[in-house]
């Protein structure tokens, strides 16, 4: 009796599996025979970079219920977004990939986060599909490729406007930089920003963390010790939530300076009601179009997974405002193509130039949106809402 | 100076918030030579239980709502993974266990949908403090004074009543207790019950410091507490207790250094020095070879 239930079980698990995986592999027409093109969605929805993922998703979603249908030859198509969840984790992103692969997509957007996005890549390459990074900034995602672009500015950029920044605004001479061990994005940060601050004549003091570590006090109070005039933390949003809180409970005066993925209401609200200073470079500000924020706002208020998504309130991330730009850039490259066919809206997508909510975009030779100035962001802590500081130049 | 203080108030809490969840470890393995890889995990769930609850209830109700329910999931753990495999070999049940693990942390990546969530702000303990020209939380001077009640009760609990009695007996001779009429399986359940109340007093101040829960939160505490408890010698709750001190003071020192890298290398060093050097750990009871 017990190993006939035994095997019962086994057979029920059996045919769960062969359950999940059906039905992905309907031809290209919907239930109803209408034309479907699908645009893979390659974002992390859990681990580390799980809510900047779901914020930058939330920008597709929206675009996608603003433009649901492309003309692709004459015709007019529906576009259906197909996701994968990457999990944040560069050993889980192939397979990710390979899923969108199978689910025979005609390009694919993302990722949030450089590494997952640079260990996809090859997946991509082989099935011969386009990818555009949405807010990857690390220059290795589209460095000797011709399958990878993307839309937003690159790391040496951003270090070097934080750097520039710190020098500008607090007349910084030493700073402390904080990163991720073994994050591409947070390391490269970090020496980015290293180098332009040292060729202005600062000095720079920086440490590495171990992954999932929720103990930042020893690191604040070196900075604090080493007498540092400010404090730069290019990590992922569940750090920075930890290293702005306790930087309050540590009395630090330093001003934080986070990069994009600081740029995110859970680490306002981790900031609320306290005197930390925070600043990040960003690709958006709220503000920017006012036709795109009101029409978000209503889009999350209206929805309460996008709410859940956005992390319970209708503050805009600039992920959001990208990933809505990298769909609108993604329907006019399959316009261009005039097919479905993923080969074509590759060399299609080279050629595109889109003015979006984030500004022009337009791809240099390497697959890189040609960009020249940040957005910097202040956190007033007050009213836990960001509000606009400069825009600052690499110059 | 400032800096020396701070570093070492840092280090002496979380040595305070490693020796609670060490205390399960060890007091499971104890009775059961079970190593619970699901402990750390049950940690993590108390602080997800207390930001849900809190959300919707004021604290001190939240608060004793939370101990509850974690006391009461340890208990259901034990229950459904760990007891219908008593007699199953020991390598079946820490199987089960790391199941159990990997179960709570996906339970709260679907309930949290991998949003970091914020710990609520616990009046009093979360206030600041400057001692010494070091500004801290209260709950980093609490810690160690609250971990030294806890382990003072529980020391009474063990040696001066009826089921510390049953504890010890089980602890050392798990057949020949249960012949002697010990009901083994109420042993066990309290045994868990303990560890899991410590453990949920536990999230309280560590979450109170580092006020952001991931489903990933108890996995490098739970780890850590584990070395502590083989580091003071698996099975003694003294030893568990000053090896978590001892553990979370090199750590948060090791930081403050220019080889910041280091620190958790340091830490599973330690285990390895100690497993080679001195098995048993500095409490650690001599094994006596049954024939």
């Amino acid at each position: 009796m017990k190993k006939f239930f035994a095997i019962l079980m086994a057979l029920v698990l059996i045919v769960g599996c062969f359950a999940s995986c059906g039905g992905n592999t309907a031809p290209d027409a919907g239930n109803d025979g209408e034309k479907v093109v699908r645009i893979g969605v390659f974002e992390p929805a859990s681990g580390d970079s799980g809510a900047g993922g779901k914020k930058e998703t939330l920008g597709m979603q929206y675009a996608n219920s603003k433009f649901p249908t492309v003309n692709v030859g004459g015709e007019e198509y529906k576009v259906e977004l197909v996701y994968a969840d990457n999990g944040s984790d560069q050993s889980k992103a192939p397979a990710a990939a390979a899923e969108l692969v199978g689910k025979n997509v005609s390009i694919v957007l993302g990722s949030y986060g450089s590494g997952v996005s640079i260990a996809a890549s090859e997946t991509f390459k082989n099935a011969g599909l386009a990818a555009l990074g949405v807010t990857c900034t690390n220059p290795n995602v589209t460095a000797g490729n011709d399958h990878y672009f993307r839309i937003c500015f690159l790391d040496p950029f951003q270090g070097t406007v934080l750097a520039n920044f710190a020098a500008d605004k607090f007349g910084a001479k030493k700073a402390y930089c904080l990163g991720e061990l073994g994050n591409e994005y947070d390391q490269g940060l970090v020496s980015f920003f290293k180098t332009a601050f040292e060729a202005k004549g600062g000095t720079v003091v920086s440490d590495s963390f171990p992954t999932n570590s929720s103990d930042f006090s020893s690191y604040i109070n070196k900075a604090k010790n080493e007498g540092c005039d400010v404090f730069f933390c290019p990590v992922s949003i569940a750090y920075a939530t930890q290293i702005v809180a306790q930087s309050n409970s540590l009395g630090a005066k330093f001003p934080i300076l986070g990069s994009d993925t600081l740029d995110d209401n859970m680490v306002l609200d981790a900031g609320k009601g306290t005197d930390i200073q925070l600043y990040v470079s960003t690709f958006y500000s709220e503000g920017g179009n006012a036709e795109f924020d009101a029409g978000i706002k209503e889009y999350i208020n209206t929805n309460s997974e996008a709410l859940a998504a956005n992390g319970g309130n209708d503050t805009i991330s600039a992920v959001t405002a990208m990933g809505y730009d990298a769909y609108c850039v993604a329907l006019k490259a399959i316009e261009a193509a005039g097919s479905t066919d993923a080969g074509a809206i590759k060399t299609a997508l080279a050629g595109v130039e889109y003015t979006g909510v984030s500004g022009e975009i337009k791809f240099d030779a390497t697959g890189d949106a040609v960009r020249d100035t940040a957005y910097i962001k202040a956190a007033d802590t007050a009213n836990a809402a960001w509000k606009f500081e400069t825009q600052q130049t690499a110059a | 100076m400032e800096f020396v203080v701070s570093q070492i108030l840092s280090g002496v809490s979380l040595g305070g918030q490693y020796a609670l969840i060490a205390i399960g470890y060890t007091m499971v393995y104890g009775i059961l030579r079970l190593i619970n890889f699901a402990h750390g995990d049950l940690f993590m769930i108390a602080g997800i239980i207390l930001v849900y609850a809190s959300a919707s209830l004021p604290l001190f109700i939240s608060i004793p709502l939370m101990i509850l329910l974690t006391v009461l999931l340890g208990f259901v753990i034990e229950r459904a993974a760990y007891k219908p495999l008593r007699s199953a070999p020991r390598m079946s049940v820490m199987i089960s266990a790391i199941g159990v693990s990997y179960l709570l942390q996906n339970l709260a990546l679907y309930i949290t949908g991998g949003q970091p969530k914020t710990y609520p702000r616990i009046p009093w303990i979360s206030e600041t403090i400057t001692i010494l020209g070091a500004t801290t939380h209260i709950v980093t001077v609490v810690t160690p004074f609250l971990v030294i009640a806890l382990v003072f009760a529980l020391t009474m609990l063990i040696n001066h009543t009826k089921i510390g009695i049953a504890m010890r007996a089980v602890a050392k001779d798990f057949e020949t207790s249960r012949l002697m009429g010990v009901k083994i399986n109420s042993v066990i359940s309290v045994t868990f019950i303990i560890g899991s109340f410590l453990a949920a007093v536990g999230s309280v101040l560590y979450f109170t410091n580092y006020p952001t829960v991931i489903p990933m939160s108890g996995a490098m505490p739970g780890l850590k507490a584990f070395v502590a408890a083989v580091f003071g010698g698996i099975g003694s709750i003294p030893g568990a207790v000053i090896g978590a001190f001892i553990i979370g003071i090199c750590e948060t020192l090791i930081k403050g250094t220019d080889y910041s890298v280091f620190s958790d290398a340091f830490t599973f060093a330690l285990l390895i020095v100690i497993l080679v050097v001195k098995p048993t750990g500095i409490f650690g009871e001599k094994t006596t070879d049954k024939v």
